[in-house]
């Protein structure tokens, strides 16, 4: 378990103030002038160091990233964007930070730009974060106040960030669709290359990361990497934030070392799973657009990137979503397809044409009014999107079904056959066909 | 960096420039790659997926359109990266795809009228599988209405947003778009109303399955029984390619041939659509006049009541119209001389251009296709978008693409590019002192561009002498570069001014020719001209293929071919010599233009030297150096010696504005004027409802 000495979220449940003073009196902007004045190579350097990838779902190491970004500004001016565009189902850290922390996220902001030699930052809130775009508005109007940001700051580095209020989309988090929507136009994803660090923002070379990526990076540079490092299996350091949701005793967010395993989770925050280990049915570890877990494997499992990927599945934002005996999974996948199919931007052919049909099957497989063949036909579906969108959206449609088909078959074809099997008497009559 | 990547495509190893795409590489290799939002004058979309590739190595299959060969990398023994444009891997992601598209697209190919020419079609016969799998209730979209032109069928769309994209980068025009999301997403134009372009129809053609189709030819034939001829467009002077789909005697429809120098593959929807016109208030047979109306006579005698009237030739004036084909001119004009008649003119009342012998004075010798080398552009008096609609488009792509600036003297109009608008007048005193005049004498290739109507004033010598001293002056005449033109709006005009169809000796101007003083007027399908101040006593004889002002006014009427219906010279505002072909025979006793002025010859006792169309274009190519020699080519630069003698003139600018000889755009000629589609497209531009039969 990770000691309190070490969490870099110290205020993640509100406790405190969020305030500056408050802020400043937990460790934020103390030393970010000797920092930045050491200057990007050494910043990117310490991060790589750290091991840091990258906290919004793909995991890519966050200071390789920063270093695709060029060398010199040359006519275009360089950006930072920050996805707080947090939308996946069961994912709820960056709201935690925004509200409680942001005095973390709007220093490491700072650094990141150093690091990629850029001025200008911009923060897109999730359309329906109010409360957060409040909570982040004063952070920064005290940033600001403070001149620890803006023009001629106190720690050296002219430095503007602007808040951004999304519309509340899901697929505004990708971020090539970000910041079309940042650029005001309809967010629908780019056509990748040319990546962000090359033309991103109006063209300019950008680079996109996620709240926490960039809130944990202040406190890296200030313990050291080595101390990041420190934590979690090798490839997979540091400290993450948790969120579980679903059938445990106490659901919550927890700021936890990398590469614990599920059980140790489980049982030192959530006060064990509801109705006892044995009542565990699966779990989807990241986030909805990961395939879901059977209990028998990931009871064990180390949750980081590398343990889940070798099940098939992904740390993704690490929302953690357990489900008991008592859950109809084929229910729960058919909610998740409707969400994809809700959010699919449309613009290309397989996840437009794709997600609708497959949230169909699903839901008829949920009444159990489907054929046995549908379920090979739903697989082959899911194959057909996957790795052929211009986005991931469509994979992260694919693999929830992917999951379910590969662990709980059984389940979907029993449904099947319950549902074609003679109806029962009531009360000692035929139902008559209608 | 060489400028050169290797790829080894199917086996098969290629070098190709690293500006292409993965999708131009394959075809250099000679493979065959799918496609439906893919469109080369478009920017790449990549949405169809349709077009997927196997890159050997990559995770999952590339989207060949949106794949820059340059961005690729060798493999990891430096070895020419792998592409499979066949095989499993590749099948399965387009049969994924293609089943997709499928899914909710309707089976209603026998009622479509997409049906024989449709991209979905033909791929879903080539990479679909052979049944569905997708037993649900297919997708329903409501119909939207873009207006009389383009009809639409949501329910087939299959969202490639061609049309989004060629509204808002060709037509300039950002009216079309998709709303909704996902599955729901559907495409619309603004409020439901028409496209306001000039080029709106090229979306039916754009479109590749029934989605948006031509709503004049709705279930009018099936492609494959149409007969097609490759023709030329006569609508303004660009002279497009066209192709005529006829049926029967019937023209069912026109479309638009790929011409890279003229129209590239796009068509004015007046071109595209005037098509019903030819069917509508056709001179059929010849007619004269009794007691005040018109009544049906024989050909014998028409001529005889033509030869009455042709008595004293010094009485007598001819006026070619704007659609006349350069053989009708030559005929005529031949006939006009043998007869001694002087007072011929092809040209708008009050031209002040055209006499001096210098070609290069009335054509546009940069040439269409030149502006995308321009740097700068000048218009004084013309406004393309509705005097060339086709070529306005060029000029945003060249200003959209290259740069190109482009400055305004004349009235202003939306061109759907900005200009730097200069004064309305032809004097212009602030011209000079313009930021414009500095750009255009800082430009490598500026071109300067006179409207013909700007040659048409009082002052008409004097703009054209001050356009040709501004081109000098700004370098815009060099030995590589002409860049002083007159834009053209009648497809007959510069054929009829090479013909010399041009007042004679002592002869009237068209001006004069319509003041009265004349007493017979001949006119040569010449309908945009006032014919009010005609010697009441006097005749008028009608040559032309549709009744309009000409014809109502005529005393006797010879029934002449339209385009379609002849294998005609006519010359663009470039000076490009074309023909069109014969697609449908002329209406009912109509007859070629110069065939009816050597019948008349005959009648005339001047019998002309030639019996034939080719025997009179013989004569026509024979002088050396006839620009009818050769067919097809503009003759652009090599005309700039020509350009640098300036003109001396005693006339003053005048500040009148310079205002566009098109007050509207779908009823410029007689053609046009017979259209119902244009009538109600004319309608909607005034901003007018079409009219709705009492029921």
């Amino acid at each position: 378990m990770l000691s309190d000495k070490d969490r870099i979220f110290t205020n993640l449940y509100g406790r405190h103030d969020p305030g500056l003073e408050a802020a400043k009196q937990r460790g934020a902007w103390h030393l970010t002038r000797e920092m930045l004045a050491q200057g990007p190579d050494w910043i990117c350097d310490q991060i790589k160091a750290s091991g840091l990838r990258g906290r919004g779902g793909a995991g890519f190491p966050t200071g390789l990233k920063w270093t695709f970004m060029p060398k010199e500004v040359g006519e275009r001016p360089h950006y930072l964007v920050v996805n707080a565009d947090e939308s996946e189902p069961g994912t709820c850290k960056d709201r935690e930070i925004l509200r409680h922390d942001p005095h973390l996220l709007i220093e490491g902001c700072m650094v990141a730009s150093r690091a990629m030699r850029a001025h200008k930052c911009y923060v897109y809130l999730r359309g329906e974060y109010i409360a957060e775009r409040h909570a982040l508005e004063k952070a920064v109007k005290e940033a600001y106040e403070a001149k620890l940001i803006g023009e001629n700051n106190v720690n050296g580095w002219d430095f503007d960030l602007y808040v951004h209020h999304g519309a509340g989309a899901y697929i505004c988090g990708e971020e090539t669709a970000l910041l079309e929507s940042l650029e005001g136009k309809k967010g629908q994803p780019r056509l990748k290359p040319p990546f962000p660090a090359n033309a991103g923002l109006y063209g300019c070379p950008t680079t996109v990361n996620n709240v926490e990526s960039i809130a944990v990076a202040p406190t890296i540079l200030r313990r050291g990497a080595e101390w990041f490092a420190g934590f979690g299996a090798p490839n997979n350091t540091g400290t993450k934030l948790f969120c579980i949701s679903g059938h445990v005793n106490k659901p919550c967010n927890v700021e936890e070392e990398m590469s614990l395993t599920f059980r140790e989770l489980i049982d030192t925050h959530c006060g064990g799973i509801r109705g006892g280990w044995d009542n565990l049915k699966a779990v989807i570890p990241g986030g909805s657009s990961v395939r879901m877990v059977p209990a028998e494997q990931i009871i064990d499992c180390k949750m980081d990137f590398d343990s889940l990927r070798d099940l098939q599945s992904g740390l993704g934002t690490a929302a953690v979503i357990v489900m008991d005996k008592s859950t109809d999974l084929i229910k729960a996948i058919a909610r998740i397809s409707y969400f994809y199919k809700h959010e699919s931007c449309g613009q290309c052919t397989p996840c437009r044409e794709g997600t609708g049909w497959m949230w169909r099957v699903v839901e008829r497989m949920a009444r159990g009014e489907a054929e046995h063949s549908d379920i090979d036909m739903l697989l082959d579906v899911t194959k057909q999107i996957e790795g052929h969108t211009i986005c991931a959206l469509g994979d992260a449609a694919a693999w929830p079904i992917q999951g379910l088909i590969k662990h709980f078959r059984h389940e979907i074809e029993e449904r099947i056959d319950q549902y074609r099997a003679p109806r029962a008497l009531v009360q000692g009559h035929v139902v008559a066909a209608e | 960096m060489t400028d050169t990547f290797k790829l080894n495509i199917d086996g098969k190893d290629i070098e190709v420039p690293r500006s292409y795409t993965l999708m131009q590489a394959c075809e250099a290799a000679g493979a065959e790659i799918p496609r439906f939002c893919y469109h080369e004058r478009l920017s790449v979309a990549g949405n169809c997926r349709m077009c997927l590739v196997e890159w050997e190595g990559a995770p999952k299959p590339i989207a060949s359109c949106a794949q820059t060969v340059g961005d690729m990398r060798p493999n990891r023994d430096g070895s020419a990266p792998n592409i499979r444009t066949r095989g499993d891997y590749v099948e399965k992601a387009r049969n994924g795809v293609m089943e997709f598209l499928l899914i909710n697209h309707p089976l209603d190919c026998p009622i479509c009228d997409q049906g024989g020419e449709c991209d979905l079609q033909d791929q879903a016969m080539a990479y679909g599988r052979a049944g569905s799998r997708y037993d649900l209730n297919k997708r329903a979209v409501e119909d939207k209405n873009m207006g009389p032109l383009v009809k639409t069928i949501m329910t087939r769309c299959i969202q490639c947003t061609r049309c989004v994209r060629f509204a808002a980068e060709v037509a300039g025009v950002e009216e079309i778009g998709m709303i909704s999301r996902g599955e729901d997403a559907e495409i619309t134009t603004y409020l439901e109303k028409s496209l306001t372009s000039e080029l709106s129809g090229n979306v039916i053609d754009l479109c590749p399955v029934g989605a948006l189709t031509s709503k004049p030819y709705a279930f009018n034939a099936r492609p494959w029984e149409l007969r097609k001829t490759s023709s030329i467009d006569v609508m303004d002077g660009m002279g497009a390619a066209i192709r005529v789909d006829a049926k029967g005697d019937a023209v069912l429809r026109i479309m638009p041939q790929v011409n890279e120098e003229v129209n590239e593959e796009w068509l004015s929807d007046k071109s595209r659509f005037v098509w019903d016109g030819l069917q509508r208030q056709r001179l059929d047979k010849p007619y004269i006049r009794e007691h005040g109306k018109l009544r049906p006579a024989s050909w014998a005698e028409a001529f005889a009541a033509v030869k009455a009237a042709l008595a004293s030739p010094d009485k007598v004036g001819m006026v070619a119209g704007d659609l006349i084909e350069v053989e009708q001119a030559k005929a005529a004009l031949d006939l006009a001389r043998a007869l001694g008649i002087q007072s011929t003119d092809c040209r708008p009342a009050g031209a002040q251009y055209g006499t001096d012998g210098v070609r290069e004075r009335y054509l546009l010798n940069p040439t269409f296709m030149g502006v995308e080398e321009a740097d700068a552009l000048l218009l004084i008096g013309a406004n393309p978008r509705t005097e060339a609609p086709v070529w306005n488009a060029r000029i945003r792509k060249a200003w959209l693409w290259n740069g190109l600036e482009v400055g305004m003297i004349g009235e202003a109009a939306d061109l759907t590019y900005d200009y730097a608008w200069l004064g309305a007048g032809a004097a212009a005193p602030d011209f000079k002192s313009s930021d414009f005049y500095k750009t255009l004498e800082a430009a490598e290739r500026p071109m300067v561009v006179v409207g013909e109507a700007a040659l048409c004033r009082a002052d008409g010598e004097a703009v054209l002498a001050g356009a040709l001293q501004i081109a000098n002056e700004v370098g815009a005449v060099s030995e590589a570069w002409a860049g002083f033109g007159v834009l053209h709006t009648a497809a007959g005009r510069v054929g009829a001014l090479d013909v010399g169809f041009l007042p004679g000796e002592g002869g009237l101007d068209t001006a004069g020719i319509l003041s009265g003083a004349v007493d017979t007027v001949v006119l040569l399908g010449a309908d945009e001209v006032d014919l009010s101040n005609l010697n009441p006593a006097g005749t008028v004889i009608y040559v032309g293929s549709h009744g309009d002002a000409g014809a109502s006014r005529a005393d006797i009427i010879l029934p002449a071919a339209a385009y379609t219906e002849m294998a005609a010279t006519y010359v663009n505002s470039e000076g490009r010599v074309q023909m069109t072909a014969k697609a449908v025979q002329p209406k009912g006793e109509a007859r070629e233009g110069w065939a009816i002025f050597r019948a008349l010859s005959d009648v005339l006792g001047k019998t002309l030297a030639y019996d034939s169309a080719e025997a009179l274009r013989a004569v026509l190519r024979e002088p050396e150096g006839s620009v009818f020699a050769g067919l097809g080519f503009a003759p652009g630069a090599a005309g700039a010696g020509a350009l640098k003698a300036l003109i001396e003139t005693d006339q003053a600018l005048s500040d009148a504005p310079l205002t566009s000889p098109i007050k509207d755009f779908y009823l410029t000629n007689p053609i046009a004027r017979a259209s119902k589609t244009m009538a109600e497209c004319s309608l909607l531009g005034r901003g007018l409802e079409t009219p709705v039969a009492a029921e």
